[in-house]
């Protein structure tokens, strides 16, 4: 089936078939192999992608789903004004270890902080509940999150 | 914690460097195995057994065979044409490829679909069929050796029951006689469950085989890819000079990613037959059910106790649960790891251990997941047993621990089971630990609490690890020596390029191994790229698990650095005019004894190597070190943990952690916390949730992250670190290796203050996963 979705601001029209997963056209059609799967069963995470700004686990979407909608992966957090806050912050807070997770789990919190200008430690910890982090006992993700946070609001405060 | 010696710009030992590797991972451009694309990549799906134990009567694989899309349906059959039908292991077992006879547990490999699509193999899986004739499952060690129980491994040549092992180690008599001197003999039975590392990428290869010129380039998830090319080279029968192992990004790994699995070898076997690349990427059941579970050890623990509290001898029986086929990834004179590190922080004379395995109907691995070979299973068993001694003598669990520590003046100390531990000073890490916690008025909260109704409970782990394997005296795998390598290459730039022979999973190598360069040579970190992972590019090394990166490979990159130190010394004398005995090297500046301003830069001398040398000497900067360490490491740490449980329901919440790490020096303290930190949350999860059991059929419990449980953000706890610096005296930047501490002392800590706060209803015992309901019931038999 013809299937049209916006994927990081450009427009991707596929032939695909419909049981094809999200994550597998955006990982294998489109080529964008930031997006990661970890189960296969909506548990881990690690393939959450934005659709039209809310986070949904690609490996439980069907592409077909995903039709006339817009789509963010990790390739399209950075922008020509750089790196995004989160981006900049998972590394400066030390957030991320063997990096599989830390797609979605940025994703994620792009999208907490887009709506929580200061989330709470309890906050951010329930917004990421639904990813799984194997290496940093999430605490320095938790706490990118709310340095992201930060200085988004300490941006906007300024500009 | 001693201050860095080099300035931040240059970011030697001591300092926070910010990781060179996250620039590509926080952009989605990590190159993951499954991110691998090769033209006319074929893909691989494994069909598996459903039944734990069945005889095969035939496989028909035609209508499979028949879909579209499909190139080929590789069965037990065909690999048993090429002799590959079974592969050793890397504890001297066999273990099959593709079942040809009988399948020995659920998940086990039977016949593997090629397609040119993933979706296309997974949908031919279901048109294959396998007559099963069913065998009744044996699924516990303790029925697997009873007398007359059904033979699992009936294919082995001279195995006559389930038995898979026996080991021991220690000195029976003088253990014997240090129980007969006791007051006291205090006993702990309980269970280490299985466990998997589940890292939160899966598994898997792939395989390029070039028919014509007989090259293969395997990606593969590999921790260890070196001894994986050798490994491929023996069984396989490849020339080794034509495989090239390449170990790109990985997800984790946790000791998962150690073994060779069936799977590699049939996608390795068909890019061969079929002459195009061939993937297999495991589904997430695939890797709980099938690949390197960890633990599955029941233990019983008996200390020889005077009523003061003085520990006299140790005696431990232990009964592993192995799976199928014998598959622990272990040193080869060691048959249980180096379990019998069980003697723990404690200073007392005799010990006997006395370990045998047994085969059931379960997936094999044995893995040591976090851990240096069984290392957390003794952790946890001395830990649990110490704390039980505490009650059975009615003192303080601290006191009891401090009355027995070997003493800091007693290093280098050689333990009853021939350890030699090399430095430590475990009073002052204890105390330090109490101290933050505020042990004392912890007690007097705890006691109050509990006259109105409330269960709180403080639980210590006092850890001792022995990482870092190892000395070639004493270590090998599959016959290759515990060795590591570094080799080291600077450019006429002074910029440089540093290759090892481990390999990192998220550890942070390409930021922490420059450290070391950087320490020692002053060129900056920054202008140090490391490279790691593929085995045409870097020289020979046995990998990264068991904490040995830093202990070995990390002494090897110090060692190279100091080789290139000396010979930039001399080609900084000849620069300068003076004598090489005068040249003095800090960061990165070279200068004249006595004259401060005659100085040249590391970066001058790295120039000079290629353009401008002294009389004689070879052109060039570069080196190569094989390291073989005199001795293992020996981090240690303790940490404490208060807990309050629910005595209604059994639930219990941890309300503080504080956690005192000694690894030695710390070559990047932001990455040593880090993996603290992760290493906290392991063992958490293994105390409270994350098991792998089966039930009486012999069906995996725990097959998908529904059923087996790792915590999230939202169950992990708060932890509070601390540290203490005791260099290791053998290692050449005093380091010791951190990333497994954690996971192997912390499960003790959780346990203990669960069964501390319910110890005086009499409970001295309640089993991993420490479940409410298996709290509940605990108390619920206590009073």
């Amino acid at each position: 089936m013809e299937i049209t979705i916006t994927i990081n601001g450009s427009d991707h029209a596929s032939d695909v078939e419909p049981r094809t997963l999200l994550v597998d056209h955006i990982r294998r059609t489109v080529g964008l192999t930031g997006t990661h799967v970890g189960c296969d069963t909506t548990s881990c995470g690690a393939c959450t992608v934005l659709m039209d700004g809310k986070p949904v686990k690609a490996c439980t979407v069907l592409a077909a789903q995903a039709d006339g909608t817009e789509v963010t992966t990790v390739e399209g957090l950075k922008t020509a004004d750089g790196l995004h806050p989160i981006q900049s912050a998972f590394t400066d807070d030390h957030g991320l270890q063997c990096g599989f997770c830390t797609p979605g789990m940025m994703l994620v919190g792009a999208s907490l902080i887009a709506e929580n200008a200061d989330p709470s430690d309890d906050e951010v910890r329930w917004a990421i509940s639904g990813n799984l982090c194997r290496c940093t006992g999430y605490i320095n993700i938790v706490k990118a999150i709310q340095t992201a946070a930060a200085r988004v609001a300490e941006s906007s405060n300024g500009s | 914690m001693a201050a860095p010696t080099t300035p931040a710009e240059i970011g030697g030992i001591g300092h926070s460097v910010q990781r060179k590797e996250d620039a590509r991972l926080i952009e989605g451009q990590g190159n993951f195995l499954d991110d691998i694309d090769l033209p006319d990549t074929l893909h691989m799906a494994i069909l598996r057994s459903p039944l734990a134990h069945a005889r095969i009567n035939g496989i028909d694989s035609s209508a499979a065979t028949a879909i579209d899309g499909v190139l080929a349906v590789v069965t037990g059959d065909l690999m048993d044409q090429h002799g590959l039908a079974w592969m050793p292991t890397l504890s001297g077992d066999t273990q099959a490829v593709l079942a040809t006879d009988k399948v020995r547990y659920q998940g086990q490999e039977v016949a593997a679909v090629i397609a040119t699509d993933p979706y296309i193999a997974t949908d031919a899986l279901e048109h294959i069929v396998v007559d099963y004739e069913e065998l009744p499952p044996i699924t516990t060690p303790q029925q697997s050796l009873e007398e007359g129980a059904a033979l699992i491994r009936d294919e082995k040549e001279g195995q006559t029951d389930n038995l898979a092992y026996t080991w021991e180690t220690g000195d029976q008599g003088a253990t014997e006689e240090a129980f007969a001197q006791a007051d006291r003999v205090v006993t702990l039975e309980t269970h280490y469950p299985r466990s998997h590392p589940a890292p939160l990428e899966t598994c898997g290869i792939v395989a390029d085989v070039n028919s014509v010129t007989g090259q293969a380039t395997i990606y593969m998830t590999s921790q260890a890819p070196h001894a994986h090319r050798t490994l491929f080279a023996m069984v396989a029968g490849l020339p080794e000079q034509n495989i090239r192992i390449v170990s790109p990004d990985i997800g984790g790994g946790f000791g998962n990613k150690v073994p060779i699995y069936p799977g590699y070898v049939v996608a390795t076997a068909a890019s061969l037959l079929i002459g195009q690349p061939v993937k297999w990427v495991e589904s997430r059941t695939e890797n709980l059910i099938s690949t390197g579970f960890a633990r599955d050890y029941y233990m019983k623990g008996e200390l020889a106790v005077t009523d003061e509290g003085r520990i006299l001898g140790l005696r431990v029986d232990m009964l592993s649960d192995q799976g199928a086929f014998y598959s622990d990834a272990q040193p080869t004179q060691f048959r249980a790891g180096l379990f019998h590190v069980v003697t723990g922080s404690y200073d007392f004379p005799a010990a006997h251990i006395n370990c045998k395995g047994a085969f059931t109907n379960k997936a094999p691995g044995g893995v040591a997941y976090r851990c240096s070979f069984r290392i957390t299973e003794a952790s946890y068993l001395i830990e649990r047993l110490v704390q039980t001694a505490a009650y059975e003598v009615g003192i303080d669990p601290a006191e009891m621990r401090l009355k027995n520590f070997i003493q800091p003046e007693q290093f280098p100390y050689e333990t009853a089971t021939g350890f030699v531990y090399d430095s430590g000073d475990y009073p002052t890490a204890l105390r330090t630990a109490m101290n933050e916690v505020g042990y004392e008025d912890l007690r007097r909260e705890q006691a109050e609490a509990r006259a109105e109704g409330r269960l709180i409970g403080i639980g210590i782990a006092h850890f001792t690890e022995a990482v870092g394997a190892g000395p070639s005296r004493t270590y090998d795998i599959a016959g290759l020596k515990m060795i590591d390598s570094a080799e080291l290459r600077v450019h006429p730039t002074g910029k440089a390029i540093l290759k090892l022979g481990v390999k990192t999973q998220g550890q942070g190598h390409e930021t922490t191994f420059a450290q070391i360069v950087a320490e020692v040579l002053g060129i900056p970190a920054n202008d140090i790229k490391v490279e790691h992972g593929d085995t045409d590019h870097t020289p020979y090394g046995l990998g990264t698990y068991a904490s040995r990166s830093t202990p070995v490979g990390g002494a090897a990159t110090a060692v190279v650095a100091r080789k290139l130190a000396e010979k930039s010394k001399k080609i900084a004398a000849h620069l300068l005019e003076a004598a090489d005995e005068d040249i003095e090297l800090a960061s990165g500046v070279f200068s004249v004894a006595g004259s401060p301003d005659r100085s040249v830069t590391i970066q001058d001398v790295a120039l000079a190597a290629y353009t401008n040398l002294p009389e004689g000497m070879e052109y060039g900067l570069e080196d190569v070190t094989y390291y073989d360490p005199p001795n293992l490491t020996y981090p240690y740490g303790s940490y404490i943990v208060v807990v309050e449980v629910d005595p209604d329901t059994g639930v219990w919440e941890v309300q503080r952690m504080v956690a005192l790490d000694d690894c030695g020096v710390r070559i990047n303290p932001m990455i040593v916390e880090g993996q603290i930190c992760g290493g906290l949350t392991e063992g958490f999860a293994m105390s409270a949730m994350q098991w792998i059991t089966f039930d009486d059929d012999g069906n995996c419990i725990g097959a998908n992250f529904m059923d087996y449980l790792v915590p999230t953000a939202w169950e992990t706890p708060r932890f509070e670190l601390l540290a203490t610096e005791v260099p290791s005296p053998h290692h050449p930047i005093g380091a010791k290796g951190v990333g497994e501490s954690a996971t192997v002392g912390s499960p003790a800590a959780f346990v203990n203050a669960v069964i501390d706060a319910v110890a005086h209803l009499g409970v001295r015992n309640i089993d991993m996963p420490v479940l409410p309901d298996r709290v509940w019931a605990a108390i619920d038999a206590a009073v």
